[in-house]
């Protein structure tokens, strides 16, 4: 595998993680437990499809062909998208949300904190942009967990099972493969499994406040990095891609 | 205890100007969310440098029905206003 093609499945993975979690979380707006958090949420919202934006813009100029970040967003099918599949899963209540919300940006700030010091500098800035969204997303998320975690008997209930449910996507987040090693070696970016030991220690703390027990299983999902996915990404995708699929081309 | 979050009166120092100007309210739980829905709800287009909240029980204001005896006298007291003075042209705009 070249450094190029390295970069550019990397790159997918970012930016459908996004784009996927954008989409996931748009599904909330109008339909938030209430209207601070329905802006809230849309705001995040927001802020993933500009990283996805920057993110696939990059894989298309690493690629080379002359596809731009619309065109890997709406025209490629289930097994040529790279998110974990943590991303993918359901929304669930407001708790859920928020849980798979808080796992997945504790880990992106992480990746991101990393990525600021890439070797290529276009990565470098889009880290340094979307690091400080993230900041807050996990500010946001984490305070909600713990809200929720160590609040009503009901909430906390709620927030266990997301939890519960959740837990067995994370590990995926850390399974290097060759695309890492290529990157890893020219300082591009960091291994998957390195932000293991961090991640652990900031979810850790987090949940502890919030009263929640981390479940006792080592047992991981995993394929979406490698476009291995489950259903529900197609169903994302036939409601995200069927304009550009029923008009091709159209524009407004 | 109500289910209910309690209301915030939120205030907004902008990029100009010193002071912290009332521009809404909104519902959270607690001050810190309250600052973060604040953010959220009222500086989208980048509106605020500072974000001051207060629960709006903690507010004390004047009552509507106070309105004759509060401010009716002050209507014709024209002499209040500094306007009876001659101001001399060196002293430019005031």
């Amino acid at each position: 595998m070249t450094r190029n093609e390295a970069l550019f499945q990397f790159l997918l993975r970012l930016g459908d993680n996004t784009g996927i979690l954008s989409h996931r979380v748009s599904e909330w707006i109008g339909h938030a437990p209430v209207l601070e958090e329905d802006i809230a949420l849309a705001n995040t919202a927001l802020d993933l499809i500009g990283q996805t934006t920057f993110w696939l813009e990059l894989a298309g100029e690493v690629e080379g062909k002359g596809r731009t970040a619309d065109n890997l967003a709406y025209l490629r099918d289930a097994w040529d998208y790279r998110n974990l599949l943590l991303v993918e899963r359901p929304n669930g209540d407001f708790g859920k949300t928020m849980m798979r919300q808080f796992l997945f940006d504790a880990w992106q700030s992480l990746m991101l904190g990393k990525l600021l010091t890439s070797t290529d500098p276009r990565v470098a800035e889009i880290a340094a942009k979307a690091s400080k969204e993230v900041a807050y997303h996990l500010e946001r998320s984490a305070d909600t967990v713990v809200g929720l975690g160590d609040g009503t008997d009901e909430s906390h209930n709620r927030m266990q099972a997301a939890l519960d449910d959740l837990w067995d996507y994370t590990g995926e987040m850390f399974i290097s493969d060759e695309v890492d090693e290529v990157l890893a070696a020219a300082n591009i970016a960091p291994k998957a499994a390195s932000l293991k030991t961090e991640w652990e220690e900031l979810v850790g703390h987090i949940l502890r406040d919030a009263t929640l027990t981390i479940p006792d299983s080592s047992y991981t999902h995993k394929g979406g990095k490698s476009g291995v996915h489950t259903e529900h990404l197609g169903f994302i995708l036939a409601d995200m891609q069927f304009l550009q699929r029923a008009y091709p081309g159209a524009t407004w | 205890m109500s289910k209910e979050w309690p209301l915030w009166e939120v205030f907004i120092r902008g990029q100009h100007g010193m002071s912290h100007r009332h521009i809404g309210s909104l519902h959270a739980p607690d001050a810190e969310m309250a600052i973060k829905n604040a953010r959220d709800v009222y500086t989208r287009r980048n509106e605020g440098v500072s974000i001051w909240v207060v629960e709006a029980v903690h507010i004390a204001a004047s009552s509507p029905s106070d309105k004759g005896p509060f401010y009716e006298p002050s209507n014709s007291k024209v002499y209040r206003h500094p306007a009876f003075f001659d101001i001399p042209d060196d002293v430019g705009a005031m």
